[in-house]
């Protein structure tokens, strides 16, 4: 019964199925199948994007210089990624460029929305996997103070302290009304902490809570609020206006000690908590390696950060820059986002159909037209789907690949490619985390490895926002207090017809947005995700995107209570919202959608 | 243990918080709810009395930035509402459990606190389709929110997408998507509109509802009256710019730099009612205008399909001063005398045509 797929993976459905839907703690609606062998060990799994929204059909017809706006609401997790794409692109369909100071700014922005992005994935999204809450009301509040003085200098950890914790936790459990933690897999034998790291766990839980409302100030000090910052075509829409008159009304002295007192904060946060949180985990779970997937195969980075305005070469960017195929981390593959041959997107699997579904569209060129059909060995109805059938369509995800490949994309892709380029700033992090771990590099490709190096890109991120700040006060100090280009903000200036993109590194991996314009307005608009790639259905070939290839080989405990698949799914931070709204450049109007 | 009878007062207590700091912090959430001393006895009286209320948060079409919104909360943290206040017993955002055994909370609170749970929506349902572009469950969404909001004491519309169908609800609104009224029509529905709403609006109705027991005064748009009934513009501390014919007329000019009024470059705050420049965003830190950008409008019903964001608002009737406001911004550069004159006229109208009373029911554009 098994196949093999051609990106090498050995899948066997005849064995016992089992559906979770929805799976929580994501951003959007994702189902998850697998089979599994006779020893419940998982041989094949089928990734589902539940949701489908058309945003880029919106798009057509408006003001270029709006697209961000419409963009940005793609995704409220991680707000303003989606904005910054989209006017990248527009800039570099015409040619606009931006002052450094806006580059700077912009880097904060992002910068700030990874580690916040980051900090919020690990405690409140994915901890849960790791972290068993109801053992830490076991716990001896003496031996967590000691344990958590032994990794860290952060000074909540007295006695008294975790006690207090645990009173409150114990009372709140003692009330029958367990809220957000209801029917969790508490007990399920695949946690290994014990009930001390768990105690500390789940207070850090509570204090990231209250931590990470405070570093999104940043975002609202430079772009007005968070969620949904705004931005601006040609540069960052706040003035800056260190000492003249009106100065109160623009980014001023104040507004600059806001943003470095967080700054400073945020580091201290995740050297004194996030990363020695993820080293203790790691260590209890060290002998759980499964989960690894495309990761050790083939990975995939556009790189971000630039150094300098209006350079995104690979060697402005800050964040690391190709793709690595057949694990071959010797070579790293450059990377062409106008190139018709490299970036494609097929539908052979995914509600969406092309005039011929063998071949792939290049995003300028792409075709959406939704087809919901559930092919011949589905079970279920229409409107109450038991059961997928994964040798015909069944998701709303369409599926990229790079030159026919799949590709994992995010922070591990990101580390990986920095490690293999010898990039010290990646490279030695990983190496002393591994080190302390008595782990070998390999074990880097793994759930855990995902997770950790989450970690590890939140801290050098919380240190990019200090440079960057730096490097606007700089500027500031030389007197170029600049922010905005005007010169071609009317749209009479603009070609008659255009075309660009743009990209960043989405804290969950790669993001690109293709623009067409024409006479001022939007001809056409595509985005391709980080969610489209990872949690990609297969494609015409058979290759399995990262999430199913993932969970290939990994045995569950426990059938009934999936945590181990939780556990891996969560570790690439899944964002539902932004994978599924994919919509046709050519503009559709839907006509062929059947109302009922 | 398992009866849920277990008061908000009773809970605090037993963390060993005394009965004095207790009072203190009800006085403390009346005066961030901008009300009186005399509330917080009401508060008190409520908390010591009531178990917490079971919320059920359902995620329909959307980009989730409602949720993130709510935990931003200064006051209360979200830590202490999640373990003191309310009982959000399902939300797949943050809830540790997942596929049936998440589906099955569902029902157990349907058949537990029939009547006695807030479902709050984050989202829409989408109706084309057979509304299969949203599953949840390997169903469509509407069923789970139909189902959900029988049993419901009432539902609150989180955010522009429940509330009034937002972007994805944008012309040609390929999935058919449609705010909740659409599907609810027999239970009171809260809106609470904003993409996102401010942090401390969303908590702040919440803890209203369990503080006060009712739901609060909702305008003729099922909005709260005491958030919703003044316009950005209202309240905005631009506003003596504006007044005085001060504007910006291009990105990072020096009137940007000294902080004039956004009118010109497209600002919606004088057609949005919202709290935006009164409580301001992210613990007071800042609000749209404060940072450079005009108002995107975003609390409105149908803001993305009123021309661009940078359009001055010239078509809205009940604004009536674009001519003048142009005039004045000519007038700003030289003659002084003239612009107070138009500045006086034009609010002169402004109050006019807006009874303070009246505004959130007629002011908004058609």
């Amino acid at each position: 019964m098994a196949v093999q797929t051609p990106n090498g993976f050995s899948l066997d459905r005849s064995g016992r199925r089992i559906v979770i839907d929805p799976l929580t703690r994501i951003e959007g609606h994702l189902r998850v199948e697998a089979n599994l062998d006779s020893d419940n060990v998982i041989r094949n799994a089928v990734s589902s994007g539940t949701m489908w929204r058309g945003i880029e059909v919106i798009l057509r017809g408006r003001d270029p210089r709006d697209a961000w706006a419409f963009t940005e609401r793609i995704c409220g997790v991680c707000t303003g990624t989606h904005a910054l794409a989209s006017v990248r692109a527009v800039e570099n369909a015409l040619g606009i460029t931006i002052p450094e100071n806006a580059n700077s700014i912009r880097n904060i922005m992002q910068l700030c929305l990874l580690v916040h992005d980051h900090l919020v994935h690990f405690y409140h999204l994915h901890a849960l996997d790791w972290v068993d809450v109801v053992s830490a009301l076991n716990a001896d509040p003496k031996s967590t103070s000691a344990l958590a003085q032994s990794i860290s200098p952060w000074p909540l950890s007295s006695p008294g302290y975790f006690r207090d914790f645990q009173i409150r936790l114990n009372k709140f459990f003692g009330s029958g009304q367990l809220g957000p933690f209801k029917h969790g897999y508490w007990g399920h034998p695949a946690y290994k902490l014990p009930p001390e790291a768990n105690l500390m766990a789940v207070a850090h839980y509570m204090e990231a809570l209250d931590f990470q409302k405070e570093i999104v100030k940043i975002q609202a000090i430079y772009g007005g609020k968070n969620p949904h910052p705004n931005w601006l075509v040609g540069g960052v829409p706040c003035a800056i206006n260190i000492d003249g008159i009106g100065a109160v009304g623009a980014i001023n002295m104040e507004r600059l000690n806001i943003v470095s007192s967080i700054v400073a904060r945020s580091i201290e946060f995740v050297e004194q908590v996030y990363l020695p949180d993820i080293a203790a985990i790691c260590s209890f779970y060290k002998d759980w390696l499964h989960g690894g997937g495309l990761s050790s195969k083939s990975v995939m980075s556009y790189g971000d950060i630039p150094e300098n305005a209006n350079d995104c070469s690979a060697k402005s960017l800050k964040l690391p820059r190709g793709v690595i195929l057949n694990g071959n981390l010797k070579e790293i593959l450059p990377i062409d986002h106008g190139d018709p041959e490299q970036i494609q997107e097929f539908v052979a699997h995914s509600w969406y159909k092309y005039p011929s579904d063998c071949g792939g569209l290049h995003p300028w060129d792409g075709i959406t037209e939704p087809s919901f059909e559930l092919g011949p060995e589905f079970k279920g109805s229409k409107t109450d789907i038991k059961e997928l059938d994964e040798g015909s369509k069944y998701s709303w995800i369409k599926a990229p690949r790079w030159r026919g490949h799949a590709v994992e994309v995010g922070p591990l892709a990101r580390y990986i490619i920095g490690y293999a380029q010898g990039k010290a700033e990646f490279k030695d992090p990983a190496e002393r985390l591994l080190k302390g771990l008595n782990l070998p590099l390999t074990a880097l490709f793994s759930t855990l490895g995902r997770t950790a190096a989450r970690a590890l890109e939140c801290q050098w991120a919380a240190h990019q926002m200090r440079y960057f700040q730096d490097k606007l006060v700089v500027q500031l100090r030389s007197g170029n207090t600049a922010t905005a280009d005007v010169s071609r903000w009317d749209p009479e200036s603009w070609r008659k017809e255009a075309k660009g993109y743009g990209f960043t590194e989405a804290p969950r991996g790669a993001l690109g947005h293709w623009i067409k314009i024409k006479d001022a307005k939007i001809d056409n608009y595509q985005c391709v995700v980080p969610t489209t790639w990872n949690g990609s259905p297969r494609d015409s070939k058979g290759n399995i995107g990262a999430f199913e290839a993932s969970l290939i080989g990994t045995p569950m405990a426990d059938p009934q209570r999936p945590l181990e698949i939780l556990r891996t799914i969560h570790s690439f931070d899944p964002c539902l919202a932004c994978s599924t709204h994919v919509m046709s450049p050519e503009g559709q109007e839907m006509a062929s959608v059947k109302v009922r | 243990m398992a009866d849920a009878t277990e008061t908000f007062y009773s809970v605090i207590r037993r963390q060993g918080i005394t009965r004095r700091s207790f009072h203190k912090f009800c006085s403390v959430t009346a005066a961030s709810l901008g009300l009186g001393s005399l509330t917080a006895s009401s508060i008190a009286q409520a908390l010591e009395t009531k178990p917490r209320v079971p919320v059920i948060w359902l995620h329909g079409l959307e980009c989730t930035c409602c949720s993130e919104s709510f935990i931003r909360s200064g006051h209360p943290l979200i830590k202490d509402a999640l373990l003191s206040m309310i009982s959000l017993d399902y939300d797949d955002t943050i809830m540790a459990a997942a596929g049936h055994q998440a589906e099955a909370i569902l029902e157990e609170t349907r058949a537990k606190y029939k009547g006695r749970y807030v479902l709050a929506v984050e989202g829409n349902p989408p109706l084309k389709e057979g509304g299969m572009f949203c599953i949840d469950g390997g169903k469509p969404f509407v069923e789970k929110l139909r189902s959900m909001a029988e049993e419901a004491m009432a539902v609150i519309a989180w955010g522009t997408c429940a509330s009034w169908g937002c972007v994805q609800a944008a012309k040609p609104n390929p999935t058919g998507a449609a705010p909740i009224d659409k599907v609810l029509t027999n239970k009171p529905i809260i809106k609470v509109p904003g993409c996102p709403p401010i942090a401390e609006i969303m908590s702040g109705l919440v803890t209203f509802i369990i503080t006060f027991g009712k739901l609060p005064e909702l305008d003729r748009q099922g909005r709260p009256s005491m958030f919703y009934s003044e316009r950005i513009h209202d309240k905005c501390y631009r506003r003596s710019h504006f007044d005085a014919g001060q504007f910006v007329e291009a990105w990072d000019d020096t009137y940007a730099r000294k902080g004039y009024c956004l009118y010109k470059m497209g600002c919606k705050g004088p057609t949005t009612y919202n709290a935006c420049s009164a409580v301001r965003w992210n613990g007071g830190v800042s609000f749209p205008i404060q940072s450079g950008h005009g108002c995107l409008g975003c609390s409105e019903d149908g803001f993305w399909d009123k021309g661009s964001f940078y359009d001055r608002l010239t078509t809205i009737k009940q604004f009536g001063i674009e001519e003048n406001a142009d005039k004045i911004g000519m007038a700003a550069a030289g003659v002084v005398g003239l612009t107070v004159a138009a500045h006086a006229a034009v609010t002169a109208v402004n109050r006019w045509t807006h009874n303070p009373d009246r505004a959130a029911d007629k002011g908004k554009p058609s």
